[in-house]
Protein backbone atom coordinates (compact mmCIF):
# COMPACT_ATOMS: atom_id res chain seq x y z
CA UNK A 1 0.00 0.00 0.00
CA UNK A 2 1.29 3.41 -0.98
CA UNK A 3 -0.50 6.56 -1.09
CA UNK A 4 1.31 7.65 -5.04
CA UNK A 5 -0.26 3.83 -6.85
CA UNK A 6 -3.07 5.27 -8.59
CA UNK A 7 -4.61 1.68 -7.71
CA UNK A 8 -4.42 3.03 -3.78
CA UNK A 9 -5.63 6.41 -4.45
CA UNK A 10 -8.83 5.09 -6.44
CA UNK A 11 -9.80 2.25 -3.78
CA UNK A 12 -9.14 4.93 -0.75
CA UNK A 13 -11.18 7.52 -2.61
CA UNK A 14 -14.03 5.16 -3.51
CA UNK A 15 -13.86 3.77 0.15
CA UNK A 16 -14.42 7.39 1.20
CA UNK A 17 -17.27 7.93 -1.31
CA UNK A 18 -18.92 4.52 -0.16
CA UNK A 19 -18.50 6.19 3.59
CA UNK A 20 -20.07 9.44 2.63
CA UNK A 21 -23.18 8.09 0.63
CA UNK A 22 -23.76 5.32 3.74
CA UNK A 23 -23.31 8.31 6.05
CA UNK A 24 -26.19 10.61 4.24
CA UNK A 25 -28.34 6.94 3.62
CA UNK A 26 -28.17 6.35 7.43
CA UNK A 27 -28.74 10.35 8.75
CA UNK A 28 -32.12 10.30 5.89
CA UNK A 29 -33.33 7.03 7.30
CA UNK A 30 -32.96 8.64 11.14
CA UNK A 31 -34.28 12.04 9.97
CA UNK A 32 -37.65 9.30 8.21
CA UNK A 33 -38.19 7.61 11.36
CA UNK A 34 -39.38 11.05 13.46
CA UNK A 35 -42.68 9.82 13.20
CA UNK A 36 -41.89 6.26 14.41
CA UNK A 37 -40.13 7.76 17.09
CA UNK A 38 -42.48 10.14 18.36
CA UNK A 39 -44.90 6.90 18.35
CA UNK A 40 -42.92 5.33 20.70
CA UNK A 41 -42.01 8.70 22.76
CA UNK A 42 -41.03 5.84 25.27
CA UNK A 43 -38.07 5.55 24.32
CA UNK A 44 -36.58 8.52 23.37
CA UNK A 45 -37.84 9.96 27.13
CA UNK A 46 -35.33 7.81 28.13
CA UNK A 47 -32.95 8.79 25.94
CA UNK A 48 -33.37 12.63 26.97
CA UNK A 49 -33.83 11.79 30.25
CA UNK A 50 -30.01 9.98 29.53
CA UNK A 51 -28.03 12.57 27.45
CA UNK A 52 -30.29 15.45 29.05
CA UNK A 53 -30.54 15.66 32.42
CA UNK A 54 -27.76 13.91 33.33
CA UNK A 55 -25.72 16.55 31.30
CA UNK A 56 -27.74 19.23 33.03
CA UNK A 57 -25.07 19.19 35.93
CA UNK A 58 -21.51 19.88 34.06
CA UNK A 59 -23.68 22.48 31.29
CA UNK A 60 -24.83 24.33 34.50
CA UNK A 61 -21.62 24.22 36.20
CA UNK A 62 -19.48 25.51 33.16
CA UNK A 63 -22.62 28.08 31.98
CA UNK A 64 -22.08 29.28 35.75
CA UNK A 65 -18.14 30.08 35.60
CA UNK A 66 -18.35 31.24 31.83
CA UNK A 67 -20.46 34.08 32.81
CA UNK A 68 -18.27 34.44 35.93
CA UNK A 69 -15.14 34.93 33.59
CA UNK A 70 -16.94 37.03 30.94
CA UNK A 71 -18.22 39.45 34.19
CA UNK A 72 -14.36 39.71 35.21
CA UNK A 73 -13.31 40.02 31.71
CA UNK A 74 -16.06 42.12 30.04
CA UNK A 75 -15.87 44.45 32.89
CA UNK A 76 -11.29 44.50 32.75
CA UNK A 77 -12.12 45.98 28.55
CA UNK A 78 -15.34 47.97 29.27
CA UNK A 79 -14.03 50.49 31.90
CA UNK A 80 -11.08 51.37 29.86
CA UNK A 81 -13.56 52.98 27.29
CA UNK A 82 -15.88 53.92 29.97
CA UNK A 83 -18.95 52.12 29.36
CA UNK A 84 -19.11 49.34 31.88
CA UNK A 85 -23.04 50.02 32.00
CA UNK A 86 -22.46 47.34 28.98
CA UNK A 87 -21.26 44.67 30.56
CA UNK A 88 -24.45 43.10 30.80
CA UNK A 89 -25.23 43.61 27.08
CA UNK A 90 -21.48 42.21 26.54
CA UNK A 91 -21.86 39.01 28.27
CA UNK A 92 -25.62 38.47 27.24
CA UNK A 93 -25.04 38.62 23.48
CA UNK A 94 -21.82 36.88 23.59
CA UNK A 95 -23.33 33.70 25.51
CA UNK A 96 -26.67 33.54 23.52
CA UNK A 97 -25.08 34.23 20.34
CA UNK A 98 -21.87 32.29 20.54
CA UNK A 99 -21.13 30.76 23.71
CA UNK A 100 -24.07 29.12 24.77
CA UNK A 101 -24.62 26.79 21.60
CA UNK A 102 -21.00 26.39 20.76
CA UNK A 103 -19.75 25.67 24.53
CA UNK A 104 -22.85 23.50 25.27
CA UNK A 105 -22.27 21.61 21.81
CA UNK A 106 -18.75 20.84 22.89
CA UNK A 107 -19.36 20.03 25.98
CA UNK A 108 -22.28 17.73 24.80
CA UNK A 109 -19.97 16.08 22.40
CA UNK A 110 -17.80 15.35 25.40
CA UNK A 111 -20.44 14.05 27.78
CA UNK A 112 -22.91 12.54 25.63
CA UNK A 113 -22.24 11.47 22.58
CA UNK A 114 -19.29 9.34 23.42
CA UNK A 115 -21.67 7.69 25.71
CA UNK A 116 -24.00 6.91 22.72
CA UNK A 117 -20.57 6.01 20.33
CA UNK A 118 -19.22 3.94 22.93
CA UNK A 119 -22.90 2.22 23.88
CA UNK A 120 -23.69 1.70 20.05
CA UNK A 121 -19.88 0.53 18.99
CA UNK A 122 -20.49 -2.44 22.23
CA UNK A 123 -23.52 -2.94 20.73
CA UNK A 124 -22.63 -4.20 18.01
CA UNK A 125 -19.57 -5.93 19.03
CA UNK A 126 -21.51 -7.98 21.18
CA UNK A 127 -23.88 -8.76 17.88
CA UNK A 128 -26.87 -7.27 19.77
CA UNK A 129 -27.76 -5.25 16.53
CA UNK A 130 -27.46 -7.98 14.17
CA UNK A 131 -29.57 -10.52 16.85
CA UNK A 132 -32.36 -7.76 16.50
CA UNK A 133 -32.02 -8.06 12.31
CA UNK A 134 -32.29 -11.40 13.21
CA UNK A 135 -35.62 -10.82 14.96
CA UNK A 136 -36.27 -8.56 11.79
CA UNK A 137 -36.40 -5.57 14.39
CA UNK A 138 -34.95 -2.55 12.49
CA UNK A 139 -31.74 -1.37 14.88
CA UNK A 140 -31.75 1.89 13.14
CA UNK A 141 -35.63 2.24 13.84
CA UNK A 142 -35.63 0.78 17.60
CA UNK A 143 -31.96 1.86 18.70
CA UNK A 144 -30.53 4.80 16.51
CA UNK A 145 -33.78 6.77 15.76
CA UNK A 146 -34.61 7.38 19.74
CA UNK A 147 -30.87 8.23 20.50
CA UNK A 148 -31.08 10.45 17.42
CA UNK A 149 -33.95 12.54 18.22
CA UNK A 150 -33.47 12.18 22.13
CA UNK A 151 -29.93 14.13 21.47
CA UNK A 152 -31.51 16.87 19.31
CA UNK A 153 -34.74 17.77 21.62
CA UNK A 154 -32.24 18.08 24.64
CA UNK A 155 -29.25 20.29 23.02
CA UNK A 156 -31.37 23.30 22.98
CA UNK A 157 -32.67 22.82 26.36
CA UNK A 158 -28.84 22.53 27.56
CA UNK A 159 -27.94 25.42 25.53
CA UNK A 160 -31.08 27.50 26.95
CA UNK A 161 -29.51 26.76 30.56
CA UNK A 162 -26.27 27.40 29.55
CA UNK A 163 -27.05 30.78 28.39
CA UNK A 164 -29.13 31.93 31.11
CA UNK A 165 -26.90 30.50 34.02
CA UNK A 166 -24.23 32.09 31.92
CA UNK A 167 -26.28 35.70 32.22
CA UNK A 168 -26.71 35.33 36.18
CA UNK A 169 -23.69 34.44 36.49
CA UNK A 170 -21.84 37.40 34.80
CA UNK A 171 -24.85 39.42 36.88
CA UNK A 172 -23.34 37.79 40.02
CA UNK A 173 -19.83 39.40 39.21
CA UNK A 174 -20.40 42.18 37.48
CA UNK A 175 -23.29 43.70 39.81
CA UNK A 176 -22.59 41.98 43.24
CA UNK A 177 -19.03 41.78 43.09
CA UNK A 178 -17.46 44.74 41.32
CA UNK A 179 -20.16 46.86 41.68
CA UNK A 180 -21.79 47.74 38.12
CA UNK A 181 -25.50 49.54 37.94
CA UNK A 182 -27.89 46.63 38.11
CA UNK A 183 -30.60 49.26 35.91
CA UNK A 184 -27.85 49.84 33.81
CA UNK A 185 -26.78 46.31 33.65
CA UNK A 186 -30.32 44.82 32.60
CA UNK A 187 -31.33 48.14 30.85
CA UNK A 188 -28.84 47.82 27.91
CA UNK A 189 -29.33 44.23 27.77
CA UNK A 190 -33.19 44.53 27.03
CA UNK A 191 -31.81 47.05 24.56
CA UNK A 192 -29.61 45.68 22.73
CA UNK A 193 -30.67 41.90 22.62
CA UNK A 194 -33.27 41.03 20.20
CA UNK A 195 -35.24 38.27 20.72
CA UNK A 196 -35.35 36.66 17.14
CA UNK A 197 -32.07 38.00 15.86
CA UNK A 198 -30.12 36.92 18.76
CA UNK A 199 -31.91 34.71 20.94
CA UNK A 200 -34.06 32.58 18.19
CA UNK A 201 -30.75 32.32 16.11
CA UNK A 202 -29.15 31.04 19.11
CA UNK A 203 -31.76 28.14 19.41
CA UNK A 204 -31.67 27.61 15.74
CA UNK A 205 -27.91 27.41 15.85
CA UNK A 206 -28.00 24.69 19.16
CA UNK A 207 -30.70 22.74 17.62
CA UNK A 208 -28.09 22.21 13.98
CA UNK A 209 -25.65 21.72 16.53
CA UNK A 210 -27.55 18.94 18.32
CA UNK A 211 -28.57 17.06 14.82
CA UNK A 212 -24.75 16.97 14.10
CA UNK A 213 -22.87 16.13 17.68
CA UNK A 214 -26.26 13.58 18.05
CA UNK A 215 -25.72 11.98 13.98
CA UNK A 216 -21.73 11.79 14.26
CA UNK A 217 -22.31 9.69 17.50
CA UNK A 218 -24.21 7.07 16.38
CA UNK A 219 -22.61 7.16 12.90
CA UNK A 220 -18.82 6.84 14.46
CA UNK A 221 -20.29 3.79 17.12
CA UNK A 222 -22.30 2.44 14.15
CA UNK A 223 -19.88 2.38 11.93
CA UNK A 224 -16.92 0.89 14.60
CA UNK A 225 -15.10 -1.88 14.03
CA UNK A 226 -16.74 -4.68 16.27
CA UNK A 227 -13.61 -4.58 18.59
CA UNK A 228 -12.55 -3.27 21.72
CA UNK A 229 -9.84 -1.33 20.00
CA UNK A 230 -12.24 -0.41 17.08
CA UNK A 231 -14.73 0.98 19.95
CA UNK A 232 -12.27 3.00 21.79
CA UNK A 233 -10.94 4.79 18.07
CA UNK A 234 -14.51 5.72 17.19
CA UNK A 235 -15.39 7.25 20.36
CA UNK A 236 -12.28 9.17 20.19
CA UNK A 237 -13.33 10.18 16.57
CA UNK A 238 -16.86 11.35 17.98
CA UNK A 239 -14.75 13.71 20.47
CA UNK A 240 -12.69 15.55 17.47
CA UNK A 241 -14.94 15.02 14.38
CA UNK A 242 -17.84 16.53 16.33
CA UNK A 243 -15.80 19.36 17.82
CA UNK A 244 -14.45 20.36 14.69
CA UNK A 245 -17.82 20.22 12.91
CA UNK A 246 -19.67 22.38 15.11
CA UNK A 247 -16.72 24.86 15.23
CA UNK A 248 -16.70 24.85 11.42
CA UNK A 249 -20.42 24.79 10.87
CA UNK A 250 -20.88 27.70 13.56
CA UNK A 251 -18.13 29.93 11.59
CA UNK A 252 -21.09 29.15 8.58
CA UNK A 253 -24.18 29.60 10.71
CA UNK A 254 -22.54 33.01 11.86
CA UNK A 255 -21.72 34.19 8.45
CA UNK A 256 -25.42 33.20 7.34
CA UNK A 257 -27.46 35.07 10.09
CA UNK A 258 -25.48 37.75 11.28
CA UNK A 259 -23.98 39.20 8.08
CA UNK A 260 -25.69 42.56 7.95
CA UNK B 1 -48.07 4.68 26.99
CA UNK B 2 -46.31 2.65 30.04
CA UNK B 3 -45.38 5.07 32.67
CA UNK B 4 -41.94 5.54 34.60
CA UNK B 5 -40.00 6.97 37.14
CA UNK B 6 -38.09 9.18 34.17
CA UNK B 7 -41.05 11.02 33.34
CA UNK B 8 -40.96 13.50 35.92
CA UNK B 9 -37.06 13.66 35.57
CA UNK B 10 -37.61 14.60 31.55
CA UNK B 11 -40.68 16.97 32.48
CA UNK B 12 -38.60 18.52 34.94
CA UNK B 13 -35.52 18.96 32.26
CA UNK B 14 -37.96 20.53 29.64
CA UNK B 15 -39.27 22.59 32.45
CA UNK B 16 -36.40 23.73 33.14
CA UNK B 17 -35.38 24.39 29.03
CA UNK B 18 -38.25 26.35 28.63
CA UNK B 19 -37.71 28.72 32.18
CA UNK B 20 -34.64 29.07 31.16
CA UNK B 21 -35.41 30.44 27.02
CA UNK B 22 -38.02 32.36 29.22
CA UNK B 23 -35.44 34.38 31.54
CA UNK B 24 -33.28 34.76 27.56
CA UNK B 25 -36.67 36.02 26.12
CA UNK B 26 -37.56 38.30 28.93
CA UNK B 27 -34.97 39.40 30.57
CA UNK B 28 -32.25 39.96 28.50
CA UNK B 29 -34.27 40.45 25.02
CA UNK B 30 -37.54 42.11 26.91
CA UNK B 31 -39.55 40.71 24.53
CA UNK B 32 -42.74 42.68 26.32
CA UNK B 33 -41.74 46.02 25.38
CA UNK B 34 -41.73 44.71 21.75
CA UNK B 35 -44.85 46.83 21.22
CA UNK B 36 -47.90 45.49 19.02
CA UNK B 37 -49.16 48.63 18.36
CA UNK B 38 -50.62 49.64 14.89
CA UNK B 39 -48.26 51.70 12.83
CA UNK B 40 -48.31 53.99 10.02
CA UNK B 41 -45.65 54.32 7.18
CA UNK B 42 -43.80 57.47 6.07
CA UNK B 43 -41.31 57.92 3.79
CA UNK B 44 -38.59 60.47 4.33
CA UNK B 45 -35.42 61.31 1.87
CA UNK B 46 -32.36 62.00 3.28
CA UNK B 47 -29.01 63.00 1.93
CA UNK B 48 -26.77 61.42 3.83
CA UNK B 49 -27.88 58.90 6.68
CA UNK B 50 -24.39 58.66 8.25
CA UNK B 51 -24.53 54.66 10.65
CA UNK B 52 -28.60 54.73 10.31
CA UNK B 53 -29.45 51.12 10.82
CA UNK B 54 -32.66 49.04 10.46
CA UNK B 55 -34.65 49.11 13.95
CA UNK B 56 -33.10 52.04 14.60
CA UNK B 57 -35.22 54.17 17.44
CA UNK B 58 -37.41 57.15 15.93
CA UNK B 59 -37.78 60.03 18.62
CA UNK B 60 -39.52 63.05 18.77
CA UNK B 61 -38.75 65.12 22.40
CA UNK B 62 -36.58 62.32 23.27
CA UNK B 63 -39.75 59.99 23.45
CA UNK B 64 -39.86 56.87 21.34
CA UNK B 65 -42.53 56.86 18.39
CA UNK B 66 -41.50 54.72 16.19
CA UNK B 67 -38.66 52.38 14.38
CA UNK B 68 -36.93 52.61 11.16
CA UNK B 69 -38.16 49.95 8.90
CA UNK B 70 -36.48 49.94 6.17
CA UNK B 71 -33.47 51.89 4.46
CA UNK B 72 -33.65 51.91 -0.04
CA UNK B 73 -31.53 54.42 -2.58
CA UNK B 74 -33.82 55.99 -4.62
CA UNK B 75 -31.76 56.08 -7.92
CA UNK B 76 -33.70 59.55 -9.04
CA UNK B 77 -33.20 61.83 -6.41
CA UNK B 78 -29.54 60.23 -5.27
CA UNK B 79 -30.82 60.13 -1.99
CA UNK B 80 -31.47 57.68 0.98
CA UNK B 81 -35.16 56.68 1.00
CA UNK B 82 -35.96 55.60 4.34
CA UNK B 83 -39.53 54.36 5.40
CA UNK B 84 -40.16 54.89 9.23
CA UNK B 85 -43.05 53.32 11.02
CA UNK B 86 -44.63 55.57 13.29
CA UNK B 87 -46.77 54.52 16.38
CA UNK B 88 -50.63 55.13 15.34
CA UNK B 89 -51.29 56.77 18.74
CA UNK B 90 -49.34 59.58 17.81
CA UNK B 91 -49.68 62.18 15.05
CA UNK B 92 -47.30 64.89 13.75
CA UNK B 93 -48.71 68.04 11.59
CA UNK B 94 -47.41 67.56 7.92
CA UNK B 95 -44.50 69.72 7.85
CA UNK B 96 -42.57 68.22 10.69
CA UNK B 97 -39.24 68.04 9.76
CA UNK B 98 -36.42 64.78 10.51
CA UNK B 99 -33.08 64.86 11.91
CA UNK B 100 -30.47 61.73 12.11
CA UNK B 101 -28.98 62.48 15.69
CA UNK B 102 -26.67 60.60 17.67
CA UNK B 103 -27.37 59.50 21.50
CA UNK B 104 -24.23 60.05 23.32
CA UNK B 105 -20.68 61.07 21.25
CA UNK B 106 -20.43 57.45 20.20
CA UNK B 107 -24.02 55.43 20.47
CA UNK B 108 -26.52 54.41 18.43
CA UNK B 109 -27.79 57.19 15.16
CA UNK B 110 -31.43 57.43 15.40
CA UNK B 111 -34.36 59.78 14.20
CA UNK B 112 -35.45 62.36 15.53
CA UNK B 113 -38.78 64.63 14.67
CA UNK B 114 -39.56 68.28 15.23
CA UNK B 115 -43.06 68.59 15.29
CA UNK B 116 -44.49 71.66 12.52
CA UNK B 117 -47.59 73.47 12.71
CA UNK B 118 -49.47 72.43 10.05
CA UNK B 119 -52.89 71.72 10.77
CA UNK B 120 -52.88 68.88 9.13
CA UNK B 121 -51.48 65.70 9.92
CA UNK B 122 -49.01 62.92 8.20
CA UNK B 123 -50.85 60.23 6.88
CA UNK B 124 -50.18 56.60 5.66
CA UNK B 125 -47.45 56.72 2.70
CA UNK B 126 -46.59 60.83 2.73
CA UNK B 127 -43.10 61.72 1.94
CA UNK B 128 -41.66 63.91 4.32
CA UNK B 129 -38.89 66.41 2.65
CA UNK B 130 -37.86 68.29 5.23
CA UNK B 131 -34.80 66.80 6.40
CA UNK B 132 -31.56 67.13 7.99
CA UNK B 133 -28.88 64.82 7.35
CA UNK B 134 -26.65 62.85 9.66
CA UNK B 135 -23.32 65.10 10.86
CA UNK B 136 -20.37 62.95 8.93
CA UNK B 137 -17.30 63.63 10.41
CA UNK B 138 -14.99 63.75 7.57
CA UNK B 139 -17.27 66.49 5.96
CA UNK B 140 -16.94 68.58 9.28
CA UNK B 141 -12.82 68.29 9.41
CA UNK B 142 -12.86 69.31 5.41
CA UNK B 143 -15.45 72.15 5.74
CA UNK B 144 -13.36 73.50 8.89
CA UNK B 145 -10.08 73.17 6.82
CA UNK B 146 -11.87 74.88 4.07
CA UNK B 147 -12.38 77.77 6.47
CA UNK B 148 -9.30 77.70 7.97
CA UNK B 149 -7.76 77.96 4.34
CA UNK B 150 -9.50 80.43 3.06
CA UNK B 151 -9.28 82.70 5.76
CA UNK B 152 -5.78 82.32 6.06
CA UNK B 153 -5.61 83.47 1.91
CA UNK B 154 -7.95 86.70 2.42
CA UNK B 155 -5.54 87.47 5.64
CA UNK B 156 -2.85 87.19 3.44
CA UNK B 157 -4.89 89.49 0.12
CA UNK B 158 -5.66 92.02 2.71
CA UNK B 159 -1.90 92.39 3.97
CA UNK B 160 -0.82 92.62 0.39
CA UNK B 161 -3.17 95.71 -0.14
Amino acid sequence: MSWYNPANVGFATRAKLADLGHGARLFARLVTFFGAAMRRFGLVRDQIHFLGNYSLAIIAVSGLFVGFVLGLQGYYTLQRYGSSEALGLLVALSLVRELGPVVTALLFAGRAGTSLTAEIGLMKAGEQLSAMEMMAVDPVRRVLAPRFWGGVIAMPILAAVFSAVGILGGWVVGVVLIGVDPGAFWGQMQGGVDWWRDVGNGVVKSLVFGVTVTFIALLEGFEAQPTPEGVSRATTRTVVVASLSVLGLDFILTAMMFSI
Amino acid sequence: MERSKSDIWVGLFVLIGAAALLFLALQSANLLSISFQPTYRVIAKFDNIGGLKRQAAVKSAGVVVGRVESIGFDDKSYQARVTLALDSRYAFPKDSSLKILTSGLLGEQYVGVEAGADEKNLAAGDTIGNTQSAVVLENLIGQFLYNKAADGNSAGTAQKK
